[in-house]
């Protein structure tokens, strides 16, 4: 790289710095409403990108309702969490209908899920159109911050960035810091000794799916800062979605945030010094490669069998 | 500009497609008595004493929905047209409408079910080059006739099909032309999606890059479709800094790629952008405000001046609404059903054979992106035009070429 000032150089070492971390909190993001619920429950929810696309429909929506009424510069913030409640009550729906009723066939769940993934898609583009649309961003959102000449940081990344950091904090304390909480490690621990003790493993469950459909709500609302909108957008975040849960080990917390972190660092930089499809390749081989050798994922949970 | 019909504008806007066709072929419309149906079909087509049936085969549903809605909107648009003039020699088009799912192989068999199940006598469809491939077999198999309108990447010709939109090499050379000129500019970066169409669409940039512009080409780069992330590609851009970013990426994608190179801050005050797969379809998911001053090489905007377009545009809003916008391959679409009313006309037969022979060689004037001619080699003649976005979602004409002749297997570009 020798045709480059050292300026120059140091200068792409921070924005692409940036833009690893900024990877990281998107998988993040994407990833932690299904890990609560794969981790948790172990049910495969095939339909997360479409709840994500829920909470991208939802923003969509409230950015019309906020050029309608003016108030695009502080509408944002409300639509993230109409996406959350959203999404939140469409799980609970979904796990009341459909999932419980399938807890002892977790198989069956990943093809049910997938049907309703379809099944959602179509509603998508019936109420909305088979074609993308695009919310009204509020100015501050857009555009890039430049602390010195040459070099410029997202604001919607570093927005991206907050964003994962409080919900994650916010997963963090509701999972270890609360009695909620304390009552879903309970029943993901032992299922029949929680009930035996009189925790409402159902109750539990109903809000556990419904609690990782609302992230992905969250998710999907700040993604059309970043990403499309359409009724097939889901599908673009599922398979990264499972790819960093399965990576990550899928009953843990921690796992989920050191695979993310390290899928988007492995992605960022080889898609750097390689071309983006190879970079790519490259990194889903090194996954192949570390799952062969540990095959529950970089944090095994120690779940009773 | 100069459009030969221009005392059309004093007739209603929604009309002038219409009666100007009507001039252009016949002096009043074709009774079916003219044309007895024994004479105009001796291949067992679907056409009656009163009626004929057609097809209409794109994706209605997955993930190609997004872009073959405006096509399916455009050819019932045009058929509907067709049959308030009176229809096709004397008889009212009926359409049989077949969804491809966004699946390849549903598109061959939707294909054989249409031909040999409905016998239409022609069919508009397709969009992506996956999908005609897929059912090009049939087509042939079967002698259909297939309106295709998607800009695409050449290397093909059929006696079964008619390409409505851009070969390569009518969408990509002229543009670059204009853009070394305007822009002085030496350097390129290519970027596009993974498949097919971009990378033979940039084989054929680089070459003309390379060969006829003196240009250098500093990277080149393809995009896993369907992935959001460009932190990295765009920080590659950035240390390359190229005079022109020359991009062809498609779907979900696209919107991703302009979103985030615009928070990069390689907006068009800093950047010269050429894309040729923004419409103003594309438009609405990427936000106009994302592409404001970026450049679109296509052969249509929807913002074209003349009177076809204006009243293309006015027939199209009263049908879909107010907030329908026609894209580039929308418009081509359009020209499906018009383009065989006149093969079908000039041939005084539905029979494909015959059909077939009679198309090369006409010229259709009354066409929104103005005058276009079919060439022998199934391709239209066309000018290419620059359009630059606008915040609104509108593109503003910056440049326009000549007719440019379709060559769908450039010689020194493959």
């Amino acid at each position: 790289m020798f045709e480059y000032t050292m300026e120059e150089v140091g200068n792409i070492v921070v924005m692409q710095g940036f833009s690893g971390l900024s990877l990281f909190s998107v998988l993040l993001l994407m990833a932690l409403g299904l890990a609560i619920i794969f981790g948790q429950m172990g049910v495969i929810n095939m339909a997360h990108g479409e709840f994500m696309a829920v909470g991208a429909y939802t923003t969509v929506m409230m950015s019309k309702l906020a050029v309608a009424y003016d108030i695009v510069n502080s509408y944002f913030v409300f639509a993230i969490i109409a996406a959350f409640i959203l999404a939140f009550w469409i799980g609970y729906g979904v796990e009341f209908l459909l999932i419980r009723h399938l807890y002892k066939r977790p198989l069956d769940t990943l093809l049910a899920t997938w049907g309703l993934s379809l099944v959602m898609q179509q509603i998508f583009r019936s109420a909305f159109g088979a074609k993308e649309v695009s919310a009204e961003l509020p100015e501050w959102l857009l555009g890039s911050f430049q602390p010195t000449e040459g070099i410029d940081i997202p604001i919607n990344g570093v927005f991206v960035m907050a964003l994962a950091l409080v919900v994650t904090v916010g997963v963090y304390l509701y999972m270890f810091r609360s009695r909620a909480g304390l009552r879903v490690r309970a029943t993901v621990q032992n299922r029949v000794m929680a009930g035996a003790v009189g925790i409402n493993t159902k109750q539990v469950d109903r809000l556990t799916f419904a609690l990782g459909c609302g992230i992905a709500g969250v998710a999907g609302a700040a993604f059309t800062t970043i990403a499309s909108t359409g009724p097939t957008t889901g599908s673009l975040y599922i398979v990264d979605s499972f790819m960093v849960v399965v990576f990550g080990g899928a009953a843990s917390l921690m796992g989920t945030i050191a695979s993310a972190f390290g899928i988007a660092q492995a992605q960022s930089i080889l898609q750097f010094f390689m071309t983006s499809s190879m970079g790519k390749v490259a990194t889903l081989m090194t996954i192949v490669v570390i799952l062969m050798l540990k095959p529950e994922g970089l944090f095994a949970s120690k779940v009773r069998k | 500009m100069n459009y030969s019909i221009r005392r059309q504008t004093l007739l209603k806007p929604t009309w002038v497609a219409a009666c100007g066709l009507a001039l252009a072929m016949l002096a009043g419309p074709a009774v079916a008595e003219d044309f007895p149906t024994a004479a105009v079909n001796t291949s067992g087509l679907a056409v009656t004493d009163k009626t004929v049936t057609v097809g209409i085969l794109h994706s209605a549903t997955g993930t190609m929905a997004i872009s073959e809605t405006g096509s399916i909107q455009a050819e019932k648009l045009a058929i509907a047209q067709i049959n308030e003039m009176g229809g096709v020699l004397g008889r009212k088009i009926e359409v049989i409408q077949e969804d491809g799912a966004s699946d390849w192989p549903t598109f061959a068999e939707k294909s054989k079910k249409l031909l040999e199940n409905d016998k239409v006598a022609a069919v508009f469809g397709c969009w992506t080059s996956a999908s005609r491939k897929a059912a090009l077999p049939v087509f042939e198999k079967d002698n259909g006739l297939l309106f295709y309108p998607t800009f695409y990447e050449g290397l093909e010709q059929s006696k079964n099909v008619f390409y409505t939109g851009q070969e390569a090499t009518q969408q990509i050379l002229a543009g670059l032309d204009w853009i070394a000129k305007e822009k002085k500019a030496k350097t390129y970066y290519l970027i596009g999606s993974d498949y097919i169409w971009p990378r033979t669409s940039m084989k054929i940039a680089r070459k003309h890059i390379e060969q006829h512009l003196g240009g250098k080409v500093v990277g080149e780069e393809y995009i896993a479709l369907g992935d959001t992330q460009f932190g990295s590609v765009i920080n590659k851009i950035k240390l390359k800094k190229p005079d022109v970013i020359y991009a062809a990426v498609v779907g979900g994608s696209n919107v991703a790629w302009f979103k985030q190179l615009n928070a990069a801050g390689l907006n068009a005050k800093k950047q010269s952008l050429l894309t040729i797969s923004v419409t103003e379809d594309e438009v609405l998911g990427i936000g106009g405000e994302n592409l404001e001053g970026f450049y679109s090489a296509m052969k249509y905007f929807q913002s074209l001046k003349n009177a076809n377009n204006e009243g293309f545009v006015a027939a199209f809003k009263k049908a879909y609404g107010d907030k329908a916008v026609i894209g580039d391959v929308t418009q081509a679409a359009y020209l499906g059903p018009w383009l065989w009313k006149a093969a079908v006309e000039r041939a005084k037969s539905f029979d494909v054979d015959k059909a077939v022979v009679a198309l090369p060689g006409y010229e259709l004037t009354t066409a929104p992106e103005g005058y276009v001619k079919v060439d022998p080699n199934h391709h239209l003649w066309s000018k290419l035009r620059i359009g630059q976005w606008r915040k609104d979602g509108q593109a503003d004409l910056v440049y326009e070429s000549d007719l440019i002749a379709p060559d769908p297997f450039p010689k020194g570009y493959q």
